[in-house]
């Protein structure tokens, strides 16, 4: 597939199932190439799933030469870099036929702003039909190709992704009749900063 | 946050649903829906089966349209018991979620606690003492017998074979409940598993207990069986009904006793090796048609196999410890790093992917519910049949809506 950008996702835990990071554009042909490939054959997609990744710090210590008091010396600082923010969809390929298994799939969208993208695999794998609908719904990731795109779980007049790492609780359930004061401070924070915006 | 207007999301798409080519293959039924009702005068009827409707085992609704008595579109409309399970356990600690994972899956808890334990111990590289693997097998066969039992009893309740079958299905799982209930102190919710073993020592007298439990079944199967698997009017209901092809059955990930019935070997215990399943021989039951009958039969046939496993694992037990001394109850902080386990519960394939930061609670959980998954293609096995049909297909999928909605 001339220019697909594929890396390895290293994992450190001990189960060591580390994951291939495909770029949105040539997602749906690497995972065409997986299933349909004879050594392969991942005929099986048993898991999709998003994942949420705020904006980050990172930290990372490098040792540096200094010319401390005249005499040349290595010292550790720590490199701090941004990370933007970004929001992953997951898929956990097997074989059914060849009985191995399991491939781990990742997309990553950009950042995390609406809307975010990437590539549906429902038509390589029935499987993902309700899934993808699900990491739409509760992370509002689109999937470009997906058949039959709506709200799974939640109702179709819900507005937020309740799954997203910085999600805020509605002040207004109706079930909160009378609210009590931290419901009232929390509104406040709310509404102060509705008028901002407006 | 605003929804892109240009995203398919009104549902208005859901009309031209089967028009698009599936690359993993149309089936019969896909193109027959096509087929029925073009050309017809007559006119459509859409039903909502649900979400209050005995025969959708919870609050489930099938928007079902019908050309008479045929059904030409089906949609399965779930989130009614949706509390965001995901989201809480990402907001507790790795051992809070143990009890909540009792209540995906209300019938077979014990599977869902071993699932759960399986996949931090994966994540965190804890080993399971030999006694506590011993009593997990235990615990998820005895869960699996009475799983397929009761399942048995309420898809024949769902054919219209009111109260009996379900009445001596209930007899027998009672039973099985006594026996979890002294061992783990509830019938259902049993909170019974930790990571690297379980939570207390098999008390005295048990596995007399269990054995005899485990000697009478066969007895009780024999009797079920004659009473009902050659029984006429079961084979006329279920017969042909609701077909699966094992082609779409593989893409559509359908697992557990609905894809063996379609003829698929596919039996977690014996893919994945995990526990101490490859020191006890047993058959994997494949069906051959894939429809309704089959699905029955293949559970009758997991539960003698079940037994098989039971006799000699409750002989074989060994003494020793129930849980890895090393393992932390307090505080216990994974390394940063993920994890998919699976087992095979009941239902089919139960994962659990979780990511952890090295923080107390998950970054990421995810349930990878079967049930949900297995009801992709709901709409293809009943398109082109009758409601009554579709009834009892779907009672052959085996849901339960703690798990469907999370």
């Amino acid at each position: 597939m001339p220019g697909a950008q594929l890396s390895v996702v290293k994992n450190d835990s001990p189960c060591a199932q580390h994951s291939l990071l495909v770029d949105v554009e040539h997602a749906y042909a690497v995972a065409q190439f997986l299933r349909d490939d004879p050594q392969l054959r991942l005929d099986y997609c048993s898991n999709v799933t998003g994942v949420d990744f705020l904006d980050a710090e990172l930290s990372e210590k490098v040792k540096v030469k200094k010319v401390v008091d005249g005499v040349e010396k290595e010292v550790e600082e720590v490199k701090k870099t941004k990370r933007a923010g970004y929001l992953e969809a997951v898929y956990h390929l097997y074989s059914m036929s060849l009985k191995h298994g399991p491939v781990i799939l990742r997309q990553r969208t950009p950042g995390r702003a609406d809307p975010v993208r990437v590539t549906s695999l429902t038509p390589l794998w029935r499987s993902c039909e309700f899934q993808e609908r699900e990491v739409f719904d509760l992370y509002g990731v689109l999937f470009d190709g997906h058949p039959d795109l709506r709200r799974i779980l939640m109702w179709d007049g819900f507005k937020d992704y309740p799954m997203r790492k910085d999600y805020v609780e509605p002040d207004d359930y109706e079930y909160e009749p009378t609210p009590h004061d931290d419901v009232l401070e929390k509104a406040k924070a709310h509404q102060a900063a509705q008028e901002v915006k407006a | 946050m605003s929804m892109d207007p240009t995203a398919p999301v009104d549902g208005t798409q859901f009309m031209t649903f089967h028009d698009l080519a599936y690359d993993a293959g149309k089936t019969d039924f896909q193109r027959k829906a096509q087929s029925v009702g073009q050309g017809r005068e007559g006119e459509l009827l859409e039903v909502a089966m649900g979400p209050q409707h005995p025969s959708t085992h919870g609050v489930f609704r099938m928007d079902v349209v019908l050309d008479g008595e045929t059904v030409v579109k089906l949609k399965p409309v779930f989130g009614y018991l949706h509390r965001n399970h995901e989201k809480i356990a990402e907001n507790t600690s790795y051992l809070g979620s143990m009890p909540y994972t009792d209540r995906l899956d209300y019938f077979c808890s014990l599977t869902n606690n071993w699932a759960y334990a399986l996949s931090v111990e994966k994540l965190a590289g804890l080993q399971v003492p030999e006694r506590a693997e011993y009593i997990r097998l235990i615990t998820a066969e005895l869960t699996r017998v009475l799983n397929h039992t009761c399942l048995a009893g309420f898809l024949l309740q769902d054919m219209g074979a009111l109260g009996t079958p379900l009445m001596y299905a209930f007899r027998e799982r009672e039973k099985i409940l006594d026996l979890i209930e002294s061992l783990t102190g509830a019938r259902m919710m049993c909170n019974y598993m930790r990571f690297g073993g379980c939570r207390c020592d098999l008390p005295p007298g048990w596995l007399d207990a269990a054995k005899k439990v485990v000697a009478e079944y066969p007895r009780f199967l024999d009797e079920f069986e004659t009473l009902l698997s050659g029984n006429e009017i079961l084979m006329a209901r279920t017969q042909g009904v609701g077909k699966l092809s094992a082609e779409l059955a593989i893409s559509a990930g359908i697992t557990g006793p609905m894809l063996r019935a379609s003829g698929v070997d596919y039996d977690l215990r014996k893919v994945d090796n995990y526990g101490i399943y490859s020191r006890y021989p047993f058959r994997v039951p494949l069906g051959d048609h894939g429809d309704v009958y089959d699905r029955y039969m293949i559970r009758m046939l997991e539960m003698r196999e079940s037994l098989k496993i039971l006799e000699p694992a409750l002989k074989d037990i060994p003494e020793g410890p129930v849980v890895d001394p090393k393992a932390k109850l307090r505080g216990f902080r994974p390394k940063a790093g993920e994890a998919y386990g699976r087992i095979e519960t009941p239902k089919g394939e139960l994962g659990f992917y979780l990511i952890s930061d090295g923080s107390p609670n998950p970054y990421r959980y995810r349930v990878r519910p079967p049930s949900l998954i297995n009801l992709t293609i709901l709409e293809d096995m009943c398109l082109g049949q009758t409601v009554a049909d579709a009834i009892v297909t779907l009672g052959s999928v085996d849901i339960v809506l703690g798990e469907v909605d999370r």
